[in-house]
């Protein structure tokens, strides 16, 4: 007896080896706040980040920017679902689906094939009560990351494409402030897997493929690289650029809708959009300026002067930016110069 | 009779049960202990803050409904933001029926306490100073609630904000009483909102005392019915040092009551005195706009039974000089630039009308002359304004 349950032991621990066990579907969906990242089974190897079965790695067309931050982005929708299509928004991801984005740094940035320390993952998850978000901060060992609510400050450093070398606090969101870019009238919201910024010609179809997403018409919108100018013109890299970095907040259901300057790629009224507009509640961030946009001048142009801020009480966005955004800035200048005086 | 007795107490037994207090005491770490536990507080929950000075290097925020921020006293629990690195304000709150309370928050770097779409929140008994006086790098807002039902705000203290003390933006159903505004550039504005009760303020040495606002392209305009009484609004003459581009860096220093592009407006029994430019300015909002809903003139505008004092001695706006040498070496205590309609002013004071035609004209243009706007045919006032029973119950 003892010998026939030793041998099933043996077997069973063989099978588990052998075939790493599912995504934890049912924490995805539960209400509870699991302490550890693994919990969720999200990779096979912890913070080398190989995904696990149904879990898709992803990038977009132009990705929000945080500090320079390298980020890996993965899907997971349960077994036998699928996302629905939405040609204008976020697509329809079912109970049990999540999204993980990890955050880190190469060591150096001149060597991208080189060791990344990555130090937070986010997730979002899927509940029937609706989106979830929670941060995870990886030990230092990279064995695991652990539910960090309230958020933490923790030393990174890296050498700049540049050569340069770089050093800041960086700051692990606390769980508010996740909503607070991904509020959507008070509930949490996706911000990028949109179809327009998922689409680059052969994305959707393998997701289709990969039973992730439902369907996907031939005509689906899409939204240029940022930092591509082969890829639509100045205008729309900028708007872009803008949707994807300042509409989450700067939308009418967003946390600044009172500000009434909504960034979306697709706000028509050029007064909405900055264009001659007076700002409201900026405080030190107007920049002793007039408009958000002064057409063809971006040195008086409050949109600017705030992406161009590190003060905290003047820098835009308010959360996940200390640094510059360099090449970010050099796009949004050369799309307010160029633009007509007459607005 | 016994039984409904027992239940009652087993009721109110398990309903203590259920509200917890999270008390948070000064000392290291105190950015994640506190905001760990305003995202652990359950609804009814109380997160206490004992005395001492909490240093705080993030914002913080509240998401959860009817919690009660507590503190020891608005000068024995201080959150210091001097070394904020992160967060456009030093605490925000974005749930209902939250209360804060007896604590102060201290130079942080963008708007003191911002309160965004959190119905029914009552601010009591709090102070937000930044604590090198007036000056253009203070944060804007001190006490900022906006895109709200219901608003609160009493027995509080706003020292020193580059734009208003206590703004309420984009709201409606909004008291606030019994504060007190010093050294800020608005001490109280009311923006863009429906239905206010200001009064029993004391506005002193702000750079305008209290002002009544509406402003084009944004979600909610066509500002009314407001009710500003019974305040002491004195001696506001600090110079602006609102940063260029805020509307509110165009307030003349000297200011005491300004409406501006709004309706339904009643000012009555404050006392307003000693403010070098005028004690009430009536204006149209004059920047260029392009907003096809909004309407820059003021209409239905009562003042009555205020006391004034002295007004006009040092006018703090292009061509004011002139202006008070015209008229005899000083300005009337209330000044209307000619626009808008049913402007009724039956204190006993003189009103110089400069005699604009439209909104935006240059006072260039001005055709001065003193203005007759009392009437008998007096304006009904805006109902007042009445609190929902729970937060009656919050602040008793």
């Amino acid at each position: 007896m003892t010998r026939t349950l030793a041998a099933l032991f043996g077997w069973l621990a063989l099978v588990s080896a052998s075939t790493p066990a599912s995504v934890a579907t049912d924490l995805i969906a539960g209400d509870t706040l699991p302490r550890s990242l693994s919990d969720f089974r999200f990779f096979t190897d912890g913070i080398g980040q190989t995904p696990n079965d149904r879990v898709i790695g992803y990038e977009l067309n132009t990705p929000l920017f945080s500090d320079y931050a390298v980020k890996n982005r993965f899907v997971y929708v349960p077994e036998g679902q699928t996302a629905g299509y939405n040609a204008d928004g976020v697509f329809e991801f079912p109970v049990g689906s999540a999204l993980i984005k990890s955050f880190g740094y190469l060591a150096d940035f001149r060597n991208p094939d080189g060791d990344i320390r990555w130090i937070e993952t986010r997730v979002l998850l899927r509940r029937e009560s609706g989106w979830v978000a929670l941060p995870y901060i990886w030990n230092a060992d990279g064995s695991d990351a652990v539910l960090a609510r309230a958020g933490r400050r923790l030393p990174a450093s890296w050498i700049d494409a540049d050569g340069e070398a770089q050093e800041i606090s960086y700051r692990v969101p606390n769980q508010n402030q996740c909503k607070t870019c991904h509020a959507r009238n008070g509930e949490i919201a996706l911000i990028g897997p949109s179809a327009r910024n998922l689409n680059d010609g052969t994305r959707l179809a393998q997701w289709v493929d990969w039973t992730i997403l439902d369907r996907t018409p031939a005509d689906a919108p899409r939204v240029p690289r940022w930092d591509d100018e082969s890829d639509g013109t100045l205008d729309e890299r900028a708007r872009a650029y803008l949707d994807v970095n300042c509409a989450h907040c700067h939308n009418a259901a967003g946390s600044a809708s009172n500000s009434g300057l909504f960034l979306t790629y697709e706000e028509s009224n050029p007064v909405t959009r900055g264009i001659l507009k007076r700002p409201v509640a900026a405080g030190r961030g107007s920049g002793g300026f007039d408009f958000d946009i002064e057409p063809g001048h971006p040195e008086r142009s409050i949109l600017l002067y705030r992406m161009e801020a590190r003060d905290p009480g003047i820098a835009m966005p308010e959360l996940g930016r200390e640094l510059r955004h360099e090449e970010g800035i050099a796009l949004i200048r050369r799309y307010i110069a160029t633009m007509d005086n007459q607005g | 009779m016994k039984s409904i007795a027992a239940m009652a107490t087993l009721l109110l037994a398990s309903t203590s049960a259920f509200a917890a207090v999270h008390s948070v005491e000064a000392g290291p770490d105190a950015q994640e202990r506190l905001q760990g536990a305003l995202i652990e507080a359950q609804p009814g929950d109380v997160v206490e803050i004992g005395a001492g000075r909490f240093e705080l290097t993030d914002g913080l925020s509240l998401d959860i409904d009817n919690v009660t921020i507590r503190g020891a006293g608005a000068d024995e629990t201080i959150l210091d933001f001097t070394n904020q690195v992160g967060a456009g304000e030093g605490l925000m709150v974005t749930s209902d029926d939250v209360v804060l309370r007896d604590f102060a928050v201290e130079n942080s770097r963008g708007d003191g306490i911002k309160s965004k779409e959190a119905d029914r929140i009552v601010y009591d008994g709090v102070r937000v100073e930044w604590t090198n006086g007036p000056d253009p790098s203070n944060g804007a807002y001190g006490i900022y609630p906006v895109e709200s039902t219901h608003v609160l705000v009493q027995n509080s203290r706003v020292i020193g904000a580059s734009d208003a003390g206590i703004y309420v933006g984009q709201s409606q159903q909004i008291i606030v009483r019994h504060n007190m505004v010093t050294h800020n550039v608005a001490g109280i504005e009311i923006e863009n909102s429906y239905f206010a009760d200001v009064y029993e303020n004391m506005a002193t040495e702000n750079t305008g005392g209290i002002l009544v606002f509406d402003l084009p392209n944004l979600p909610q305009m066509g500002g009314h019915s407001v009710r500003v009484f019974r305040n002491l609004i004195q001696n506001n003459n600090t110079a602006n040092f609102a940063p260029a581009g805020n509307i509110v860096a165009n307030v003349p220093a000297g200011t005491g009551v300004m409406v501006m592009a709004n309706r339904n407006v009643h000012v009555f029994e404050n006392v307003i005195e000693e403010h070098g430019s005028s004690n009430v300015m009536l204006v149209a909002y004059t920047e260029t706009f392009d907003d096809p809903n909004y309407e820059p003139t003021i209409r239905d505008v009562f003042i009555h039974s205020n006391v004034q004092g002295r007004a006009g001695y040092a006018p703090d706006f292009e061509g004011g000089t002139e202006l008070a040498a015209a008229v005899g070496g000083t300005l009337p205590p209330v000044l209307w630039d000619g626009n808008g309609t049913a402007i009724v002013v039956n204190d006993e004071v003189p009103v110089l009308s400069l005699g604009l035609t439209s909104p935006g004209q240059s006072v260039a243009e001005a055709q001065p002359s003193m203005a007759e706007l009392a009437s008998d045919d007096v304006p009904a006032a805006p109902e007042a304004v009445v609190l929902p029973e729970s937060m009656v119950a919050a602040v008793q």
